[in-house]
């Protein structure tokens, strides 16, 4: 009860997964509303980024009223016995549209949903397949029971109606690390921690495909609200080692190379030396929030904002370290 | 000749207050709680807002119960106290400080229930107030959740507790930096009386004081404090919040 109540009090609080919306948007919510043909149609198109997979590339923005929360990557493989969807977007809407999408594609059967991790773009389109299997990490499975629904009442505070009707729908099956055999599709699922305490990496052997989910970030600057740092850089580490022939990032373009991991690496990397340096050289928050972005990462979506919310994140548990007991 | 010099001396004093009532009309923050804030906390005395007032804060609050703060006014002279203040908050009076002698620089973090204007007033010898001040958006609930502290019960045995460290630094103040274990209760979580710090004091070797604090409850819990302590590296601070309990530390730089 009391771990219950502290994590409750911190994800109420937490502007949580990804990103904000500022009072610029609220004018564009007047556009979307009065737009009748298009309402709330989020426009996904699917991708083919190898044989029998595809992908719904999301923005590389902040959710916003605009882009109704489309600002991730999901996709799908079509098998010979059906269809196995990764991630499930942001909102009932999105999910459903989604699964629209892909009866575009093809006819099979719907053979399993997974879920890559916690953060509420990845997973609150659930609504959309609960006749299905829904698979999860035991330990993503208990982060979304604990903070699922403060996320969704903070997406409605984001992105306003696109998220009508949306409920939390909870992960219904178990998923277990390792290799399995789906519709002559080799498969191996990754259990490991960084981005957040328990993120899922699937790759695919037959086609060569790697879903990174959000352990890697391309051309947008990675989100840590509930990262841990060294974890993640051990995680992209092993990452790098897989014979992938296709990466698609949580968030960002598909590559066909290691490069999005070396930069979510190194960015995490400047990340990290940023907030030890202003700890140890007794700066506020503010100051640290202040750091001049280096030329590399300038390009970067959303750099100067992950930069805000990362001192938020992590700066108290560095800045600690820093400071000596003095009346004990 | 002296008539002529004194006419002219009261008539630019009167068009110095006029043009500081005509700045005080405008609120570059436009917050419809400005005339309150104003009235409340600085008993409706000359204004000016000034951009030497530098208030710091991220544009929205990633976390809602610590929403980093801080204001320096390095460019004003003479200032007997600093107030700051969150117009939109349940509880908008944020801390007094009184500098005196020391830099006029303290970062702190707060607890925002939504999205407000914060600023800080800097009152000179001369009795103006001087105003600074940014807009932060938030997602709300920081005023109304109880301290985490206090909800897991554990406050108790670490109350009081001081960390700190000094930073001695060659080309400005010197930097103290202060965490005080403290639940921050705001009395507006249900079931919960407010329970915070409420006065904290610095002084050096000798006893003289320093610098004086008046803590309020939007303060964030186990709150820390940055503050500019000129050339000192050996600090004492006291303080005691609304119960009587005793703050006492003493700070060197390690």
């Amino acid at each position: 009860m009391t771990i219950l109540r502290s994590v409750t009090a911190i994800s109420m609080a937490l502007v949580l997964g990804l990103g904000f919306v500022g009072a610029g948007n609220l004018q564009a919510a007047g556009t979307s509303t009065t737009a009748k043909s298009n309402a709330f149609d989020y426009e996904l198109k699917a991708v083919e980024i190898a044989k029998d997979t595809y992908l719904f590339q999301g923005k590389n923005e902040d959710f916003s009223v605009k882009n109704g929360g489309n600002v991730v990557n999901t996709g799908f493989i079509v098998t010979d016995d059906g269809v196995l969807i990764i991630d499930t977007g942001i909102s009932r809407r999105y999910g459903e549209q989604q699964r629209a999408a892909i009866a575009k594609i093809t006819d099979k059967p719907i053979l399993a949903v997974y879920i890559t991790h916690h953060h509420p773009d990845h997973f609150l389109g659930n609504q959309a397949y609960s006749d299905s299997k829904i698979y999860a990490l035991d330990e993503t499975a208990k982060s979304i029971k604990l903070e699922g629904e403060g996320f969704r009442s903070n997406m409605y505070r984001l992105v306003g109606d696109w998220m009508r009707g949306t409920l939390l729908t909870m992960p219904n099956e178990k998923l277990k690390a390792g290799k399995t055999t789906m519709g002559k599709h080799e498969l191996e699922f990754f259990s490991v921690d960084g981005h957040t305490s328990s993120d899922l990496a699937i790759f695919d052997r037959t086609t060569g495909v790697l879903f990174a989910g959000d352990l890697v970030f391309n051309g947008r600057a990675p989100t840590t609200p509930h990262a841990n740092i060294d974890k993640w850089q051990k995680t992209l580490s092993a990452l790098k080692e897989l014979p992938f022939k296709v990466l698609v990032p949580g968030h960002g373009s598909v590559a066909k190379d290691i490069t999005p991991i070396e930069q979510t690496s190194d960015y995490l990397n400047w990340l990290v030396g940023v907030l030890k340096e202003g700890a140890s050289n007794g700066m506020d928050m503010n100051e640290v929030m202040r750091t001049e972005i280096p030329e590399r990462f300038q390009s970067m979506d959303l750099v100067k904002i992950e930069l805000t919310r990362s001192v938020t994140h992590l700066y108290p548990a560095l800045e600690n370290q820093f400071l000596n007991p003095v009346n004990d | 000749m002296k008539v002529v010099a004194l006419v002219f001396t009261i008539v630019f004093s009167l068009m110095a207050q006029a043009n500081a009532a005509d700045k005080e009309m405008v609120d570059p923050l436009n917050s419809p709680q400005w005339g309150v804030m104003h009235k409340r906390f600085l008993n409706s005395e000359p204004v000016v807002f000034d951009d030497k007032v530098k208030v710091y804060a991220p544009e929205f609050a990633e976390d809602s119960m610590n929403v980093p703060i801080s204001f320096e006014a390095i460019e004003l002279k003479d200032i007997k106290e600093v107030v700051v203040m969150a117009d939109l908050n349940p509880i908008p009076l944020v801390l007094r400080y009184f500098p005196n002698e020391l830099t006029p620089y303290l970062a702190f973090r707060i607890k925002l229930q939504q999205g407000s204007p914060v600023r800080a007033a800097v009152k000179t010898s001369d009795n103006i107030w001087h105003v600074g001040g940014t807009w932060v958006d938030a997602a709300g609930g920081g005023c109304t959740l109880p301290s985490i502290g206090t909800s897991s019960g554990d406050w108790s045995s670490t109350l009081g507790k001081v960390s700190a460290n000094i930073w001695p630094r060659k080309n400005s103040s010197n930097r103290l930096r202060i965490r005080v274990m403290h639940p921050m209760d705001t009395g507006l979580a249900p079931g919960i009386p407010k329970f915070h710090i409420e006065k904290m004091t610095l002084s050096d070797k000798e006893g003289n004081k320093l610098a004086r604090l008046e803590v309020y409850e939007p303060i964030s819990e186990n709150p820390m404090l940055s503050l500019g302590v000129d050339k000192h590296e050996y600090l004492k601070i006291n303080g005691r919040d609304n119960n009587g309990n005793i703050v006492d530390a003493e700070v060197v730089t390690r």
